[in-house]
């Protein structure tokens, strides 16, 4: 779509990102041992996931770079559509399934 | 190593790990297409599985590096959608923490949704099981799972030279993620935690560096947990998908 990913950037994030995923795997089983955390780190751990993916997702929602950052009616409806399901069904492959079909559905209607 | 219970266990865990294979497939597929579609080649979205092993944190880096995020950025963000392995890690060493280090170090690198979705439920089912039954179906666990990641991932790699622009591919990933975030909105904090990255993401959105990101994200986490103490809503275990 737009310039290339610069192969130094991407090799040291593989790199790196490797090496901090095995790190977080790593801490308690090879390093802590049997220490609990307190309870304030693991309060704020179990929403990790819950504060970075929405982030991440939000802008390439409504300002997909594909429409040059313009809103379109058959993605929101498609994401919506993800959302709804995923919520309901706790689905996440029926979600992943039926969003690309209403996405499709909708490009195709939308022409 | 090898006696009837041990045996019996490896079993258990082929069996438990194998319907997985169903979820592992088709992501591992969409991996491929997109981290082909962000310009990578084969080896390198091979590289991606091999050496993150790591779904959502792997798509969350493809996608920011195509942004052209600095690569700290990058890290942080993708480290922090893997923050919750340290609670698995955690989890499971009252189990394995006998074993010797280098076997620990093998069941750290496979620690993965699925597998750790499996092992805490086995180990609590069995709790007559001690450490050779519980690495063995540690080992049976994975694999169905792990080699399966990489292998869709070449797959979908191979394919995804070959897919048109037409498809709208450039969707797969919010859809994605859109689909993973959905069924963790399970209890109010996590809906406001949600809720406030999603504002924070799109009102800082203009910040330089994907910073938006960030600030949302641990705006986000603070605003989870805060709505837990404050409301003091049961200690919630995480299900994993």
């Amino acid at each position: 779509m737009n310039l290339p990913i610069d192969k130094t950037a991407l090799w040291t994030v593989i790199i790196f990102l490797g090496l901090g995923s095995f790190g977080l795997r790593f801490v308690f089983l090879g390093l802590i041992g049997n220490r609990t955390m307190p309870e304030w780190v693991l309060r704020h751990l179990r929403y990790t996931a819950v504060a970075v993916l929405p982030a991440l997702v939000a802008p390439l929602t409504l300002w997909p770079s594909a429409t040059d950052g313009q809103p379109d009616p058959a993605r929101l409806t498609a994401a919506a559509v993800t959302l709804a399901i995923g919520y309901f069904t706790r689905n996440v492959l029926a979600a992943i399934g039926a969003g690309a079909i209403t996405l499709y559905v909708m490009l195709w209607l939308l022409g | 190593m090898s006696s009837p219970s041990t045996r019996k266990a490896l079993r258990m865990g082929l069996k438990d790990g194998a319907p997985f294979a169903v979820v592992i497939i088709p992501f591992g597929l969409l991996f491929g297409v997109v981290a082909t579609e962000a310009g990578l080649n084969v080896i390198e979205a091979l590289s991606f599985s091999v050496v993150v092993i790591a779904g959502a944190a792997q798509f969350t880096a493809v996608q920011l590096l195509s942004e052209h995020a600095p690569t700290w950025v990058v890290l942080a963000s993708a480290l922090a959608v893997n923050l919750r392995m340290a609670m698995y890690s955690a989890s499971l060493t009252p189990h394995l923490g006998g074993a010797p280090l280098w076997k620990r170090a093998i069941i750290a690198y496979f620690l993965v949704d699925q597998t750790y979705a499996c092992a805490s439920m086995a180990y609590t089912k069995n709790p007559g099981w001690g450490l050779p039954e519980k690495l063995s179906y540690f080992f049976g666990a994975l694999a169905p799972v792990c080699p399966l990641w990489y292998v869709a991932t070449v797959a979908g790699a191979l394919v995804g030279t070959s897919i048109p622009d037409g498809l709208a591919l450039d969707f797969a990933v919010p859809i994605t993620f859109l689909a993973i975030i959905a069924p963790m909105l399970t209890t109010g904090a996590h809906r406001a935690a949600a809720l406030v990255s999603v504002a924070l993401a799109l009102g800082f959105a203009w910040l330089p560096y994907n910073l938006g990101l960030l600030v949302a994200a641990v705006a986000g986490m603070a605003t989870g947990a805060e709505v837990e103490r404050r409301f003091a809503l049961a200690p919630f275990e995480r299900v994993p998908e």
